[in-house]
């Protein structure tokens, strides 16, 4: 039995009826990570060592508990712009290289009330800003599936130990596809909750009104156990949302048939790969079979969406990065003449070139003058694409589409190009601005690199994508694949 | 204001108002507020701006600004907006304060003033809420930073441009602290820096309709720095417009060794603050009940108290207004009339002519008074009882300020009580009348104004203890006779 191949569900199993222990799990995946990183790169603060050490502990204290909780036991890895009381979290950025926050985020300390155990922060574009991991200012981590290729991002790094079998699931974080689009890339599940139902307490603020921490996993249904421990209404989040959570577990074993599905004809367009876009309609043949029934949809203002978002997420953006000014944390340049000189000498040493493209868009968008004509104008535009999908859920259930329009590209293929690169997630960033649901998982292969499904669902309704996500892998084995690695 | 200037300038001046709010807790934290802490004590990862921390609304400080804003008279919105304001300052750790833009709490209010006993209406233009930013403390080459007052509620409070002299300027300053101490929300102490006021101004000549061009004045830490801030500043525009010379818009600090205002920063060097919505915060919707809930709650205010303490005690407009000027001077008198309802204007003449008087010596506030409502009640007793005079009373009353003995004591101690026994009195007028002869003469002669040598010499001779009136009548009695 090879640990690394089984599920979170499985394996929480396995240790409640003590048929193995925390330390076995923990050591069956990180041994990988111990052989394996050193290519990936998928960790930028290692933990293995203190995830055994912590494992050793929870097999002594498994005898002692009456109930044992769902994550007891369990590695999971934690995006880097998640803050983790004691460890580092460096948004993969100079600035807070050496940041060391003294709290937890809210889903962090949820999952330490479930007893899981940390084995990395993971590796992102610097403050989430990109969709290959290109931008860290450390480095960038590969695509288990072909060294050669980004494993997408900005949660590049989950999505790689995800796939590689360092951990069977990860936390991400996604404003504009960062969650689906590198598990559509390296070929694992990743769902970004509506907006509101998990608490960014704690979740280094990237763009506010988009943001969303979800899970990344391997199994849909490990999606599902995740969901139920990180969602709720937090207080200390005012945008989160008193909604009930459901049970999640139990919701995505209901059956699919009679499941209506729209499929956006603004999203089988060109620049959609050929290859990709046979996989996906295979795909959602496959579902036909399983009783759901199609139908063609619009979302007529899909094609505004790059653009207002790339108005909004900057403009959030040069706000809440404006407290790195290195007076309180994080990197302070080391020589300067004044106070001025001090915030631009930090500002410039210590921001990517990324980072610092959007801070300028999103400056210059809310200056005055030009507020109207551009962070206005996106507003209006975003309510218009909300109000495109609302539309569209009065006849359908779910909306289906292609995750990405290609699948994984090479390194340093689009760095020269910005717009490319934000080209890549285009089939993404409306749902962000919709604030709805969706769910991207393993549909196929193209060239021997995986291919993503996108659900995408009405508010709240995590439920029904992730039950049809969960049909969909009871039919398929695309997600029990493994990349060869080095 | 010079003659001069008047006749020839119309001063327009607004205020730009900032109340700190007495909540326990910061605006969108729980840390404490407290003044005086040790640097850098009252803070956590929300007011330090640590990366991943998120505000969330102290509902008490917005319960205060909306009693605020119904206390001023304005109209509370069912919807308001906090956006952020952005601009770099070591003081200011998120990089942006979190503040109300184009979606103010509350507009369209009003203080009246009264300004040479003329009711004047200040229109109040805004009210919005915002956090306050922590200290910066420069000490040589060095500067410190203190964020425990980082995240403060805060109020700022905009008039229209309607007050028309220093004096107004400061009478408004003074009604606001009034009103903000009657319904609690702050102690609005200048000094501490619970009220914060920069001043726009501008001069126009008389009757023109064209506004001049604004100044505004920062750092005025007092009532009286305003006023003389504000009268140093007319001046210099005056001098300026009269020599033919432009007013430059810019931002001047006050400094008050000099008593004379510097330029701080002109318009170009204006900041420009890229306001938006604050996306971490919920829009503030307030519902038609709630304002009304609120305003039920709101205390009487000094207004209100002015009128009905003319109405209901029949004291002078005046009067009334110096009792209702100070919230805790109010409750006194109104504990005094309390204990004793029978005569209300004489309890407000001995707190204001005496009391008020005697404490401002001494440098104590109402609330410090040796002199307690029991023992005013007690000597107005004496007084309308005739026990005692009203000269012997103001006697008393001293003794009292200085002793805290109940009048009763006192006048029983010194032998104080009135002679109200007639053949007493009599006696003591017919021993004057012998050894003053030349006066009776005169008196009977037809000099009747020496009626008051007569009543001098029986109170000189009884120690101001007959009683006034019937020394009075029997003197009229006897010479007459």
């Amino acid at each position: 039995m090879n640990l690394h191949e089984l599920s979170i569900v499985e394996l929480s199993n396995l240790i409640k009826n003590c048929e193995i222990k925390p330390s076995e799990v923990v050591e069956s995946f990180v041994s990988r990570a111990k052989t394996h990183d050193k290519h990936i790169k998928a960790y930028v603060t290692d933990l293995s060592e203190s995830a055994i050490e912590e494992a050793k502990k929870l097999d002594e204290r498994i005898s002692d508990l009456d109930t044992v909780p769902d994550l007891f036991g369990i590695p999971l890895a934690i995006k880097d712009n998640i803050s983790t009381k004691g460890i580092k979290t460096t948004c993969s950025s100079k600035i807070l290289e050496n940041y060391v926050p003294p709290f937890d985020a809210t889903v962090i300390e949820k999952l330490k009330q479930e007893g899981y155990i940390i084995t990395g922060k993971t590796n992102l574009d610097e403050f989430a800003m990109g969709s290959s991991t290109e931008n860290s200012a450390f480095f960038t981590t590969k695509n288990p599936w072909d060294l050669e290729r980004v494993p997408g991002g900005s949660s590049g790094g989950s999505a790689a130990a995800v796939a590689a079998g360092f951990v069977p699931a990860a936390l991400g974080s996604d404003t504009g596809g960062s969650i689906r689009q590198p598990a559509a890339f390296c070929g694992i599940v990743g769902l970004k909750p509506t907006y509101g139902r998990v608490s960014r307490y704690g979740l280094v603020a990237f763009a506010s009104s988009l943001d969303q921490i979800g899970p990344m996993t391997r199994y849909v249904e490990d999606a599902a156990l995740l969901m139920n421990v990180i969602s709720g209404y937090d207080r200390r989040d005012s945008t989160s949302v008193p909604e009930d959570v459901p049970d999640f577990l139990s919701e995505i074993k209901k059956d699919v048939k009679g499941l209506k599905v729209g499929l956006p004809k603004e999203f089988f367009i060109e620049g959609l790969d050929s290859k990709v876009k046979e996989i996906v309609i295979d795909a959602i043949k496959l579902l036909k079979k399983e009783g759901i029934i199609v139908e063609e949809i619009s979302l007529p203002h899909t094609k505004y969406a790059i653009e207002a978002y790339y108005i909004i997420a900057p403009s959030e953006a040069s706000s809440n990065l404006a407290r790195y000014d290195g007076v309180r944390y994080g990197y302070r340049a080391a020589e300067y003449t004044d106070l001025e000189d001090m915030y631009s000498k930090t500002r410039d040493e210590g921001f990517g070139a990324e980072v610092k493209r959007r801070i300028m868009l999103g400056t210059y968008s809310l200056s005055s003058g030009y507020y109207d004509a551009y962070y206005l104008k996106a507003q209006k535009v975003r309510t218009l694409i909300y109000k495109d999908y609302m539309e569209a859920f009065k006849n359908v259930d779910v909306i289906l589409t292609p995750t990405t329009p290609d699948v994984s590209f090479k390194i340093g293929e689009k760095t020269q190009d910005p717009i490319q690169m934000y080209l890549s997630d285009i089939f993404t960033v409306s749902v962000n601005l919709a604030t709805v649901p969706a769910i991207s998982i393993p549909c196929g292969f193209k060239d021997g690199l995986p291919v993503g499904l996108q659900i995408v669902g009405k508010p709240f309704d995590e439920s029904t994508i992730l039950r049809l996500a969960y049909r969909y892998q009871q039919i398929t084995d695309y997600h029990k694949k493994f990349p060869s690695l080095p | 204001m010079s003659v001069v200037v008047k006749e020839e300038f119309d001063v327009v001046i607004g205020l730009e108002t900032h109340v700190q709010m007495t909540t326990k807790t910061k605006c969108f934290c729980s840390c404490k507020v407290e003044f005086g802490a040790e640097p850098n004590t009252n803070v956590c990862p929300v007011c330090l701006a640590l990366p991943g921390s998120l505000p969330v609304l102290n509902k008490k400080a917005l319960e205060y600004a909306i009693k605020a804003a119904l206390a001023l008279n304005c109209k509370v919105h069912e919807l308001s907006i906090f956006a952020r304001k952005n601009y770099f300052y070591p003081d200011l750790p998120k990089g942006y304060q979190i503040s109300q833009y184009d979606k103010p709490l509350a507009t369209d209010g009003y203080i009246d003033i009264k300004v040479d006993g003329k009711t004047q209406r200040v229109r109040i233009h805004r009210l919005h809420m915002e956090e306050d930013a922590g200290k910066t403390i420069h000490e040589g080459k060095k500067s410190y930073v203190d964020l425990n007052r980082a995240g403060t509620p805060l109020m700022e409070i905009v008039t229209e441009p309607d007050i028309t002299s220093a004096v107004g300027a400061r009478l408004y300053l003074e009604k606001l602290r009034n009103i903000m101490r009657y319904i609690e929300v702050s102690d609005a102490d200048m000094e501490k820096g619970q009220l914060r006021c920069d001043v726009n101004i501008s001069l126009k000549p008389k009757g023109s309709e064209k506004l001049g061009t604004k100044v505004e004045i920062k750092n005025l830490n007092s009532f009286r720095f305003v006023q003389k801030a504000i009268e140093y500043e007319i001046e210099r525009q005056a001098k300026l417009l009269k020599k033919g010379e432009e007013i430059a818009q810019e931002t001047r600090l006050f400094d008050p060794s000099s008593g004379k205002t510097y330029t701080m920063r002109t318009k170009e060097e204006a900041h420009d603050y890229r306001y938006f919505p604050d996306p971490d915060l919920l829009p503030v919707r307030i519902t038609v009940k709630q304002i009304e809930e609120i305003k039920k709650s709101l205390p009487e205010l000094p207004d209100e108290k002015e009128k009905r303490y003319v109405e209901q005690y029949g004291l002078t407009e005046y009067d009334a207004g110096v009792l209702v000027a100070d919230k805790d001077l109010a409750l006194f008198f109104e504990e005094t009339v309390r204990l004793y309802e029978k005569n209300p204007k004489a309890i407000a003449n001995w707190i204001i002519n005496e009391l008020l008087g005697r404490l401002n010596d001494k440098g104590l506030d109402i609330t410090q008074s040796p002199v307690k409502p029991e023992h005013i009640v007690e000597l107005v007793k004496l007084i309308d009882k005739k026990v005692i005079s009203g000269k012997i009373a103001k006697e008393v009353f001293n003794e009292v300020f200085e002793t805290q003995k109940s009048p009763k004591q006192i006048v029983e101690e010194k032998g104080l009580k009135q002679i109200t026994n007639p053949e007493e009195i009599r006696g003591i007028i017919e021993e004057i009348i012998k050894n003053n002869p030349k006066e009776v003469e005169k008196y009977k002669a037809g000099n009747t104004k020496l009626i008051g040598f007569f009543v001098g010499q029986v109170m000189k001779a009884t120690k101001g203890k007959a009683n006034p009136q019937l020394v009075n009548k029997l003197l009229q009695e006897i010479l007459n006779g």
